[in-house]
């Protein structure tokens, strides 16, 4: 038998609808992988080795008695921390979570579990999902899969290496900001962040409500789309929750693949992301894709967006205020870890503050006391009130790009997987990095990164972001797969075929690459 | 608890001109709760009516309850206000352990209703507008308990107990703009602006409107301004008071109260006070100042609020009678006398004695009847008089009282078989057999038997001396066990009397 655990999640479809393969056997397979190298990875803060197993036997059962399940049903798949699981810890990354059990299952989770997939456990992630590393995270960082000295990205650094290290055949992340493309920019993954409304944030411990959106992460394009269409749709319990009706994304990502899909497609290349800043074997793998697209069909159309120039200065207004009123229901009375004050008397007001101060990491405090701040009357209009408006102004710029083109692509991200503690000291140079993924947040559209190639000075995954008009998220799978068989087919190879193997937990850190041409 | 120095109420007057602002805060009667799905009842052990969204959990997220918002608008034109063709919530940041996510949901610069008006009438006659600023939608708090400590208070208690399934049921709070030129009047202004507010949500059915359980509650601001000045004085907000009376006193006694400290020289601390309804006074409690910094923003987890115009209008068809023109024309209807009108207000007996009339009764018997009798086995029994006896039975009763069935003694005995639940009237009536006789065979052969029995009686009566025929009457009256009509038994003791000879 092939070896389950590289296949994609709609290859396991095909065999586990067939019987050619059980989920036991596939939970299984993924089990084992989990513990030979997640010592290394740390993608997982739990396992749900037993619930896995149960869950898959159930399935093999209902298929057995020739049920017809989902196309899904049977394939494992990781979940962020930042997921309510009724049956799993639940910490988002947070030391101040430690150790609960949330007495509800998310919709996202609910739906995934409806429709028979096999969570395996829960993926590490920065504290409460602030940051880019996964450095924050209260349980230690995860290490990048194709390079253990560096960042897996954040803050679903987790949910990325599951899958770029074949632990999981799909994930689920959430992005505020960019903690799903990010990562899988720099673990060579494919990562989607729906349109605002499109998924449901019931259950997804908030960070940004207004930014905040759950997705999928996975290995390929058709991937994420079959598990969109699993998570997305309707929920009546998030009032945000858009109540359209949604083609199906697999459908669209089928379609890319056929001959001509991407003549004629309007690719505009937003000028504002891409060049100063961004690392040369980044550029050049986003020119040689503009170029490889052009050769298909594609008329590519440079477009500015001048507003995204204050997406960063606005975003960390916005995220801030909403998470400093968000996280003030960790306070000990409810949920969570208490910590008493060392002395003094036990007031709640004294054991909250000491439950916070020790529950809380730095990055959080930090971001708690800038969002109680830019909050604070007298400074709402300077601070809150203009962010707002740059957010309008970058919706527009947004507006005026799409009456051109029909999709926007930038790089992922501006460099590759850095090192780990490069930027710990410099949170402003960490908050730069999601510099191509925040102004996505801040218009609500939906936004997808793909891998596009190995930087040359590197060796490392660089990613592709394709942007889309809100509610087209079926324009990015269609697009985004045809794009995807353009890379392969010119690479002769899946990217993620040139990751290190890992087969053995020893550490592994890569020598200095130093081919111009590339691993492609 | 030390009393405070009080000056004389009319000095008071004299010396300063008092401002009033009052903050009414009506729980709606919905099935669910403002923001999820759970019952909006209480009476169940702590903290059952609870889910992740009323309870904090990290990932819950609000809903709005449609219901709730139909009721706010329908509260916001029964007030005169203006609906918001936009509205927003917003949370209102803040710690308090009884506060699920350390935020309250609530209305800030975009309130579902605002711009009304309400016209009271005092006592006197006087008519009183007091303008409302808003009415806003928002959630309850959970409910502490204190335990140890001698106060029931935070202050000293050992530990506290928190009920979360009082937190997040719907509220609508209600602002009035500052009210000036109420002088002697104000505290009077106080209670009847509340009940005013309080009829209205009763008759709209929007709340279950009892005080006594906090379903519409008073935070009262009262401020002075020495004479002759227009620079408003420092304001105290005495919160939860909690009856009608309750506001009358609490605004008479800050008038009085601020009065002597400004007197003497002191200062007001802008403050919330505690009411105290056993001693009748105010009590310091926090310092509030305008700072109060509760870092308002928008709620994103909740997407504006905009009812259409064509929906505001069928609900403002909706809206009942405005209680107070219903009540002008009910006592004209009726012809009441103001003190008999006032009578049936005070004692909530509107809607019963409207309904007994509707069935058949006439008003001043309807109005005796429920005023007196039931009010009475009410109070005895400590219920409402409504919810003692239905109306249409109270009629039937008055029916076989104006039929002459019965007296007004034997209806007594009839109303409490009614209410034991022997069934309608009539059918008390008969299976207790307390129809007046009326039969006059049995009543002469009974009169017959007394003046036969009284000889020295019946030779008064045939002198002229009629009012010795009480004797016989009383004796027939006690033959018949009560159940005769006197009036009747002493025409006919007259007639025999004369035709004895």
């Amino acid at each position: 038998m092939t070896n389950v655990i590289k296949l994609s999640a709609s290859a396991l479809s095909e065999l586990l609808s067939d019987r050619s393969v059980s989920s036991v056997e596939v939970t299984q397979a993924h089990l084992d992988r989990i513990e030979a190298i997640d010592t290394g990875v740390h993608a997982f803060l739990h396992v749900s080795g037993e619930a896995a197993l149960a869950a898959a036997a159930r399935v093999d059962a209902r298929r057995a008695a020739g049920e017809v399940l989902g196309p899904l049903a049977g394939v494992p798949i990781a979940i962020k921390d930042v997921l309510a699981t009724i049956d799993m810890p639940s910490t988002a990354g947070s030391r101040i979570l430690e150790g609960w059990i949330p007495p509800y299952d998310a919709t996202v989770v609910k739906r995934v579990r409806d429709a028979g997939l096999i969570p395996l456990g829960k993926t590490n992630m920065d504290e409460f999902a602030m940051g880019s590393s996964t450095e924050f995270s209260a349980y230690g960082p995860t290490h990048n899969p194709w390079d253990f000295d560096r960042i897996p990205g954040g803050s679903g650094g987790g949910s990325a290496a599951a899958v770029s290290s074949f632990e999981a055949p799909l994930a689920l992340g959430s992005d505020t900001g960019g903690s799903i493309r990010q990562p899988a920019a720099v673990t060579g993954s494919v990562g989607v962040k729906p349109t605002y409304g499109g998924v449901s944030r019931y259950g997804s411990i908030a960070l940004a409500s207004s930014l905040d959106q759950v997705g999928p992460v996975t290995r390929t394009v058709l991937d994420a789309a079959l598990l969109h269409d699993v998570i997305g749709g309707h929920d009546p319990l998030d009032s945000t929750s858009l109540t359209d009706s949604w083609p199906s994304m697999a459908a669209a990502a089928r379609s890319g693949l056929a001959d001509g899909a991407l003549k004629g497609v309007r690719v505009g290349v937003i000028k504002e992301l891409n060049g100063d800043g961004f690392q040369a074997g980044v550029s050049q793998r986003f020119t040689e894709t503009l170029a490889l697209l052009s050769a298909a069909g594609a008329e590519i159309v440079e477009v500015s967006a001048p507003n995204f120039e204050y997406a960063i200065a606005a975003y960390y207004l916005i995220l801030p205020a909403e998470a400093s009123s968000n996280l003030a229901r960790f306070d000990s009375v409810r949920f969570g870890i208490r910590v008493n004050p060392e002395d003094g008397p036990l007031t709640s007001e004294r054991v909250m503050a000491a439950t916070r101060d020790a529950g809380f990491g730095p990055e959080v405090k930090r971001r708690i006391i800038l969002g109680t701040y830019a909050l604070s009357a007298g400074y709402y209009d300077a601070y809150y009130g203009s962010a707002q408006k740059v957010r309008t102004l970058i919706q527009r710029d947004f507006d005026a790009a799409f009456a051109k083109v029909d999709v926007l692509v930038s790089p992922s991200a501006p460099t590759t997987a850095f090192k780990f503690g490069e930027k710990m000291a410099d949170p402003m140079a960490m908050y730069l990095n999601d510099v191509t993924t925040i102004p996505a947040n801040l218009a609500g559209v939906p936004g997808m990164s793909l891998p596009m190639g190995l930087a040359p000075e590197d060796g490392l995954p660089v990613g592709l972001q394709i942007m889309a008009p809100a509610k087209m998220d079926a324009r990015l799978y269609s697009f985004g797969a045809a794009v995807e068989a353009l890379l392969e087919a010119s690479w002769g190879h899946t990217l993620l075929s040139q990751a290190p193997d890992l087969a053995s937990t020893e550490k592994i850190t890569r020598a200095a690459f130093t081919s111009t041409e590339g691993a492609i | 608890m030390k009393k405070a120095e009080l000056m004389d109420y009319d000095k008071a007057l004299e010396l300063f001109e008092p401002v009033l602002g009052f903050e009414v805060h009506v729980e709606l009667n919905t099935k669910t709760k403002m923001f999820c799905g759970c019952a909006n009842e209480f009476g169940q052990g702590a903290n059952t009516n609870t889910c992740p969204t009323c309870l904090g959990l990290p990932g819950g997220l609000p809903q709005v309850n449609a219901q709730a918002i139909e009721s706010s608008i329908r509260l916001g034109l029964a007030l005169g206000c203006e609906i918001a063709e936009y509205s927003r919530f917003a949370r209102k940041n803040y710690f308090y352990p009884d506060t699920a996510k350390n935020f309250q949901t609530s209305q800030y610069d975009e309130p579902i209703a605002f711009n009304g008006q309400l016209t009271i009438e005092l006592e006197s006659g006087r008519q009183v507008t007091v303008d409302i600023e808003r009415a806003h939608m928002e959630d309850d708090a959970g409910k502490l308990t204190h335990v140890g400590g001698a106060t029931g208070r935070i202050q000293g208690a050992d530990y506290s107990l928190v009920d979360y399934n009082r937190g997040g049921v719907p509220l609508v709070e209600i602002v009035t703009q500052m009210i000036e030129g109420g002088e002697a009047d104000s505290p009077e202004i106080g209670r009847t602006y509340v009940a005013a507010i309080r009829e209205i949500v009763k008759a709209l059915g929007v709340s279950n409107a009892r005080m006594e359980e906090g379903n519409v509650r008073c935070d009262a601001n009262v401020s002075l301004r020495p004479r002759g000045s227009n620079v408003l004085g420092t304001r105290t907000e005495t919160k939860n008071v909690n009856s009608l009376r309750s506001v009358e006193r609490a605004v008479r006694y800050e008038i009085q109260r601020q009065a002597a400290l400004l007197h003497a020289g002191g200062t007001i601390t802008q403050e919330t006070r505690h009411w105290h309804e056993d001693t009748g006074i105010t009590s310091a409690g926090r310092p509030k100042s305008d700072a109060d910094d509760y870092r308002y923003f928008p709620e994103p987890d909740l997407v504006p609020v905009a009812p259409s115009r064509e929906w505001v209008e069928e609900l403002r068809a909706t809206l009942p009678e405005p209680p107070a023109a219903r009540r002008k024309r009910l006592q004209a209807d009726w012809g009441f006398a103001d003190l008999e009108f006032q009578d049936v207000v005070n004692s909530d007996l509107l809607d019963a004695v409207e309904a007994t009339i509707a069935a058949g009764a006439a008003a001043q018997a309807a109005r005796k009847w429920w005023t007196g009798e039931v009010a009475r086995l009410a109070n005895v029994s400590g219920v409402s008089a409504d919810s003692l006896v239905q109306p249409v039975q109270v009629a039937a009763l008055i029916e076989l009282v104006v039929a002459g069935t019965l007296t007004d003694r034997l209806a007594r005995q009839v109303l409490e078989g009614v209410i034991a639940g022997e069934g309608t009237p009539l059918e008390v009536v008969e299976s207790r057999g307390l129809a007046v006789v009326s039969d006059d065979g049995a009543l002469i052969v009974a009169i017959d038997e007394a003046l036969a029995a009284q000889p020295d009686v019946l030779a008064k009566i045939r002198d002229g001396k009629v009012q010795a025929a009480g004797a016989v009457i009383g004796a027939v009256m006690k033959a018949m066990r009560g159940q005769a009509d006197a009036a009747r038994v002493r025409e006919l003791v007259l007639e025999r009397a004369g035709t004895a000879e």
